[in-house]
């Protein structure tokens, strides 16, 4: 990121040397910075307003009662976790809150069931299969409600916000179908080059 | 097209009034417990404006520089293979890095294009369907000290990019 961002600014500045409108830089950047503080204003209302929302979700245990849904969709991707482990219920709850679109709620159930993998394993500087699994899902983000983004969408003005559900759902449900078989498939590729 | 558009619009409410329905039914004083939550946001959000200045600054700098068309030159083979923006080649990037520098940056493209353009909707399908795999990558296997990661790098690499590809057919075909 640092890279990035070094990157942006250095070579904005350069290109505008090169152009000739090294002139209209300030100006640009001060008008930037006002925009971002009106931005996040904007940010705080419908962060602050979702997270609320999220909270509600888990102290009633409805993202509880979610996790026990969809834990047989999930359970046949974890072979290496014991039956009734903690380890399995802090992944479901995990990718619960995901898919609910509370992120934030998310991680430290991510964090714990990571923890819980860790108790499994015999080589703890080493990534378990059931790690490298349960990473594949989670970045590969299954989201059904992506709150977060409709409401910024709404909030820049858009005509109808959560007209980018379906595309959303369709490409979220490709990406973690290229997640499950690729990390099927480096699992097996790991294990013949692991024992050589 | 009518149909899904309908039922999309009604998620989130629905959302909303089962979250509150089911808090209700278990003795969840909802008021309280969303305060606290909305808080938590909040605070959440004031760490995020640092991200949301740096990121409008260095790409207004960039955009009006003329930066992006120079690097639209070079990415051009890439862009015109894949038929994907430059904007959206360059979020997708920074998406799996950071999540609020990633969240801002999609503001940024709706400010600059309009949520409704092409580039707006691809924004927001890439930022629905991707995580910021890097980052939660480092902090997941940090958090246990784990050093050797094996193959969940190339895994969530594989995984981002078959969503970049996907978030560029499905919005063609379903907007454009």
């Amino acid at each position: 990121m640092n890279w990035i961002f070094a990157f942006l600014i250095l070579g904005g500045i350069l290109a505008a040397a090169w152009n000739g409108k090294l002139d209209s830089i300030t100006p640009a950047a001060l008008e930037a910075a006002k925009t971002a503080i009106e931005r996040a204003i904007s940010l705080m209302g419908v962060v602050g307003f979702w997270l609320g929302i999220a909270k509600v979700a888990e102290e009633s245990g409805l993202i509880d009662s979610i996790s026990r849904f969809i834990a047989p969709l999930f359970r046949w991707l974890f072979p290496s976790i014991p039956k009734g482990h903690p380890a399995m219920g802090s992944i479901l709850m995990n990718l619960s809150a995901n898919m609910l679109g509370f992120g934030n709620a998310a991680t430290p159930f991510g964090l714990k069931a990571m923890k819980e993998l860790q108790t499994l394993n015999p080589n703890p500087d080493t990534a378990t299969e059931a790690m490298c699994t349960f990473l594949a899902i989670n970045t590969s983000s299954v989201t059904l409600i992506p709150a977060t983004i409709i409401a910024l969408r709404a909030a820049a003005g858009s005509k109808n916000p959560s007209e980018v559900l379906g595309a959303i759902l369709f490409a979220t449900t490709c990406s973690t179908m290229v997640a499950v078989v690729a990390d099927y498939a480096f699992r097996l590729l790991y294990r013949k080059i692991e024992r050589r | 097209m009518a149909e899904q558009i309908s039922i999309s619009s009604w998620i989130i409410p629905v959302v909303m009034a089962a979250v509150f329905l089911h808090g209700l039914i278990n003795n969840v004083r909802v008021f309280e417990v969303f305060t606290q939550g909305a808080q938590e946001g909040l605070q959440l959000a004031v760490k995020l404006v640092p991200y949301l200045l740096g990121i409008y600054v260095a790409v207004s700098i960039f955009r009006e520089s003329g930066a992006v068309d120079l690097m639209v030159k070079v990415l051009n083979p890439v862009i015109r293979l894949l038929e994907i923006p430059a904007d959206a080649l360059f979020l997708s990037i920074v998406r799996t890095l950071s999540g609020p520098a990633a969240l801002s940056m999609m503001v940024e493209i709706f400010d600059t294009y309009g949520p409704d353009s092409y580039i707006g909707r691809l924004a927001s399908t890439l930022m629905g369907s991707t995580d910021t795999t890097f980052y939660i990558i480092a902090i997941y296997f940090g958090s246990v000290g784990i050093k050797k990661t094996r193959y969940a790098v190339p895994v969530g690499i594989m995984a981002d990019f078959a969503s970049l590809l996907a978030s560029v057919y499905i919005v063609k075909r379903l907007f454009e």
